[in-house]
């Protein structure tokens, strides 16, 4: 949806480096993930404090939740033990001081805390998207690295237009496609649910991590490991290869840009030959943006994950937070939002530092 | 003469004229696909066979789930209305949708991004945090959030439409914004700004004069960009119940939405047209970014057959516009 976000990300350095480079010595890597790491705090704040106030536009959770379905004296009283009849900025602060102990509040429709909700479906969520960014590893950067190689000719051509196409697929679209070939017509795989109910029963039984893969492999029976890697097999690939299609451009577009730098022509002048001048002096230049682009990706992919989920009815937080949207439960709805705002943050936090540590220009 | 020149200088025009082979053709698809659209939308009321809210026909209800037939050319949705007629009528919501979202965000992103790059100070540095924090979060949960505050969830046609625009607007101020103000940072510092001032120009008249005019060059191509993200970010909030009711727009998410049950039943002709309809416009307006993009920067243009090289090729030469679009690291 956004591959030209994920783009021009890369050009512009995030604030923190601007930050680190405006301050000229004392440039070592221990401070630079310092500011980099207070920096979560403010991107946090800004969108909890959005996503809040936005929400509350619409007046107060319970009205929305409930309202037309309770009598008004009822209501009226539900209103006021959750405290929505006070002024709004008591309820920002207190809801701000709640985030700090990781308490997001109570879902209005089934009245369970956020942060349960968030656990239990949160580690689905992660199964996808860990499928899908090894769908679009696999698939994407091989094939950038070729379509640069092979610059300007049929294969560079078909393989750019085909990640266009993938580009312009919405993610929905392309799973209620797949669904009808290889899960309606075909037969060949489950066209919904993270596994069949029997295999779901059996290992989640024990507890379990949630992470069907590994549960299913610690029951130790090869039938439950087929069920689940054939369950995730459309959402996966749907969602991957929508990322791949960013990936290949992004990959493309670097080994491009490198592939024209000075040193490569220094290099060929020496002698090197062509096939080890792109492994050796192109490629790992060309890569390290790619690790900054992907934490941008994972944004992306929550985004993508709402939809696959709601797509192929895959039990995971995106699911939820599109059911908590048709029953307008906007407690659970901010709850969630916020959650992810902070995955996000934390996330390109991480994907920052590894850079730095790849890329010594980074933190200097 | 001087006419045909004015012609050649056209935004698109001009790019077309410079492109050759893959180039060429992705542009020239991207144009076709891009004139169906358009068409599609402002002729709607001609072409499509029944209305995008009409239930039945002279011989009575059209009924629910009908296979494509000589009546209904793609069949009817589960809610009996006629598929082909809502594809066509879905062209022109989505239109209006790109037109409000695209101007409203290049209004407000170009004023903010051009006050907080020219003046500076604690405004410009809130305002680049704020822009950053929007920019990192995943657009599609902003937008549901911001059409929570607007609509409060479905509405009519206009009230909807200026949802789900000012949600994509939302997502899109931060895009604009960054690109502005980086280029009137730059500028800023330019002689002729410098000039203006000796020669006692006011700050809004330096602002709007001098330092927007020089600022924009690299907006075509983050405009067509967007406007195929604001229809995908359309369909995705319809495609989650945010769309707009049906007896109001004609609007492809919501249709395809309400065509999930029927895939699993094995019925096709109501989710593939929309879902193709939704696909051949973004790849169209993408395929149009794409060539502008690659053309505005020499390092990407397909190389010429024709040795002289043309006016254009020496000013795109000097302007490598969409650095910032092509992820590269400075």
């Amino acid at each position: 949806m956004t591959s030209n976000v994920a783009a021009s990300s890369v050009a512009e350095p995030p604030p923190a480096l601007e930050v680190t480079k405006s301050r000229s010595g004392g440039s070592s890597l221990g401070r630079y993930i310092l500011i980099r790491f207070l920096l979560i705090i403010p991107t946090v704040l800004i969108l909890v404090t959005l996503v809040f106030f936005l929400i509350r536009l619409t007046g107060d959770p319970i009205t929305a939740a409930l309202g037309g379905r309770l009598p008004a004296d009822q209501l009226a009283e539900r209103i006021h033990e959750a405290g929505y009849d006070r002024p709004i900025f008591v309820q920002y602060l207190e809801y701000l001081g709640r985030i700090l102990t990781f308490d997001f509040g109570t879902t209005i429709t089934d009245n369970q805390p956020v942060v349960q909700v968030i656990a239990s479906y949160g580690t689905a969520t992660l199964e996808l998207v860990l499928y899908s960014l090894v769908v679009a590893f696999i698939v994407g950067i091989p094939l950038g690295l070729v379509a640069a190689a092979l610059r300007d000719r049929w294969p560079d051509a078909l393989l750019r237009v085909s990640a266009i196409l993938f580009y312009a697929t919405p993610v929905f679209f392309a799973g209620l496609v797949a669904k009808l070939i290889f899960g309606v017509w075909l037969g060949w795989l489950p066209v919904s649910g993270r596994a069949s109910v029997r295999t779901e029963l059996a290992i989640g039984r024990d507890g379990g991590t949630g992470i069907y893969l590994i549960d299913a492999i610690a029951s130790g029976n090869p039938a439950y490991v087929q069920d689940v890697l054939l369950h995730a097999v459309l959402p996966a690939l749907t969602l991957g290869l929508l990322t791949a299609g960013i990936f290949l451009r992004l990959v493309r577009t670097n080994v491009i840009g490198t592939y024209n730098m000075p040193y490569i022509d220094a290099a060929r002048s020496r002698g090197v030959r062509e096939g080890r001048l792109v492994r050796t002096h192109a490629y790992k230049p060309a890569l390290i943006p790619i690790i900054t682009v992907i934490g941008l990706q994972i944004a992306l992919l929550l985004g993508g994950a709402v939809l696959t989920e709601t797509t192929f009815e895959w039990k995971g937080l995106g699911f939820q937070l599109a059911a908590y949207l048709s029953s307008r439960d906007f407690v659970a709805v901010q709850g969630i939002v916020a959650m992810i705002a902070i995955i996000v943050a934390v996330t390109n936090f991480i994907v920052d530092i590894i850079a730095a540590f790849i890329d010594p220009r980074v933190r200097y | 003469m001087t006419k045909s020149r004015l012609i050649d200088r056209m935004p698109v025009v001009h790019q077309l004229r410079q492109s050759v082979g893959l180039q060429r053709g992705m542009l020239v698809a991207g144009l076709v696909l891009t004139g169906i659209f358009v068409l599609c939308a402002i002729l709607a009321p001609l072409i499509a066979p029944y209305g995008f809210a009409q239930l039945s026909g002279p011989d009575g209800n059209f009924g629910a789930q009908q296979p494509p037939s000589a009546e209904h050319l793609l069949g009817t949705t589960v809610g009996g209305y006629d598929v082909l007629s809502r594809v066509i009528w879905g062209a022109q919501t989505a239109l209006y949708v790109v037109i409000v979202a695209i101007v409203l965000s290049v209004f407000i992103g170009i004023l903010l991004g051009l006050v907080s790059g020219y003046l500076g100070g604690w405004v410009d540095r809130t305002l680049v945090v704020v822009a950053d924090a929007i920019y990192a979060f995943p657009t599609l949960l902003l937008a549901i959030v911001v059409a929570i505050a607007i609509s409060g969830g479905q509405s009519g046609l206009w009230p909807g439409i200026l949802a789900a625009a000012a949600s994509i607007t939302v997502v899109f101020i931060p895009q604009y914004f960054r690109v502005v103000r980086a280029e009137v940072v730059r500028i800023k510092a330019e002689a002729f700004v410098e000039s203006a001032k000796v020669i006692g120009a006011s700050t809004p008249r330096i602002m709007f004069r001098h330092v927007l005019r020089n600022s924009t060059r690299t907006l075509p191509l983050i405009v067509t960009l967007n406007a195929s993200e604001a229809i995908s970010t359309l369909a995705a909030l319809g495609f989650l119940g945010f769309g707009i009711e049906p007896t109001a727009a004609a609007e492809w998410g919501y249709d395809l939405n309400k065509s999930i049950s029927d895939v699993a039943a094995g019925i096709w002709w109501t989710a593939i047209p929309p879902g193709l309809a939704i696909v051949l416009t973004v790849l169209g307006i993408t395929l149009i970014g794409e060539s502008l993009n690659d053309l505005a920067d020499p390092r990407l243009r397909a190389r010429r057959r024709a040795k002289a090289q043309t006016p254009a090729d020496a000013v795109a030469a000097t302007q490598p516009a969409s650095r910032e679009m092509m992820g590269e690291v400075q």
